[in-house]
């Protein structure tokens, strides 16, 4: 199935959660949706049998300066295709539902984008930092991240 | 570290401890004739030479030949240095062991990225291990940071900004296990002219 017939499956059973397909240089081509039905949407997507996307192959947080974007990788590794889905947030609280009930390997990629980007995973099973120290401040992937002098006496 | 005992014109004395033990092949007789020193000591009432010179030699032959390290290899550099373990390169022919814990090593064998969360484990590690320790670091990022040397906020620019010392640097990103032999070979000079006793240099 390629991109163009997904979004239009999509647009079909959930309507204005569905905002547009952004398509051109991208691969895969990504759908840009909703953040509140995300995890609605991302459970027809793995358990639809047309589509039967299986693999989260990657979720990133995306700093676009005046607001957010988490951006889905979905590989179908039956049916041998692949989708990219999106959702902005806003720049103050951004936070979007967790999809750890769809794919149990959405939950290091989670705490990853918590971790680095800063963004919350409502629901997750483990909110939890994954590489940096739990004590860590703020998120250093953030464009405006500051720099701190020492972490535990250690000039950085 | 030669002129003290050649002032104080000190007999030279059959009996030194490699009487006792053989001596190793590569310490041959005048090498040992030339470490003799005596240093003067009072012992149960009575007074007489302590003979140190030769025993500091043999101390520091020892330790120089069973160099236990303890490695702490987290990125490329700890794939080099398993190159260097392994058959081609060869470190057991000069005694220095894997040793995977603190207690029973005495060389830290630093060799990759320091993140900031590892940095404290690092700490506790060096700590744990008995003295006398020495330390060897291993690659650019061990030495400076590295390729992460700007603006990375995880890293830790050099491994002497979170131990005490370090006695030898081997620089490169990696460095080829021939540059690990180097190391630790300077070590192994480095610990043969340390003093353990008497007057200290
Ligand atoms: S110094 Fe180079 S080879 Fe060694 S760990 Fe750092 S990046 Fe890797």
């Amino acid at each position: 199935m390629d991109a163009q017939a997904i979004f239009e499956k999509l647009k079909g059973k959930f309507g204005a959660a569905v905002v547009e397909l952004q398509s051109g240089s991208f691969n895969p081509n990504f759908v840009v949706v909703d953040p509140r039905s995300i995890r609605e949407i991302c459970r027809f997507l793995k358990e639809d049998p047309e589509l039967r996307f299986g693999s989260v192959m990657c979720i990133s947080g995306v700093d676009y300066k005046d607001r957010f974007a988490v951006a889905y990788h979905l590989n179908s590794m039956e049916l041998g295709h692949s989708i990219g889905i999106k959702a902005h947030l806003p720049h103050d609280n951004p936070s979007i539902p967790s999809v750890d009930p769809v794919w149990k390997a959405a939950i290091y990629q989670e705490r990853e984008t918590y971790d680095l980007v800063g963004i919350v995973f409502e629901g997750s099973c483990d909110p939890n930092r994954i590489l940096l120290p739990d004590d860590w401040e703020g998120h250093p992937l953030r464009k405006d991240y500051q720099y701190p002098e020492h972490y535990h006496g250690i000039k950085i | 570290m030669s002129q003290g005992p050649a002032k104080r014109k000190t007999k030279p004395i059959k009996s030194n401890i490699f009487d006792v033990v053989p001596a190793p092949a590569e310490l041959p007789k005048n090498v040992i004739q030339k470490n003799i020193e005596r240093v003067r000591g009072t012992c149960q009432g009575g007074e007489g030479f302590v003979e140190v010179g030769v025993a500091d030699l043999f101390i520091n032959w020892c330790r120089k030949s069973s160099l236990w390290y303890l490695f702490y290899a987290t990125a490329c550099c700890g794939i080099e240095l398993m190159q260097g373990g392994a058959s081609k390169y060869d470190f057991d022919r000069f005694g220095a062991v894997f040793r995977a814990t603190p207690r029973q090593a005495d060389l830290l064998l630093v060799c990759g990225t320091i993140s900031h969360k590892m940095a404290e484990r690092v700490q506790r590690l060096y700590h744990q291990m008995a003295e006398p320790k020495w330390v060897i670091a291993i690659g650019a990022c061990t030495i400076t940071g590295g390729p992460f040397y700007k603006d990375s906020y995880c890293v830790v620019k050099g491994v002497d900004l979170i131990l005490p010392k370090v006695d030898v640097y081997v620089p490169g990103c990696p460095p080829r296990p021939e540059a690990f032999i180097d190391g630790i070979m300077n070590l192994q000079k480095l610990i043969m002219q340390t003093k353990n006793f008497g007057n200290k240099a």
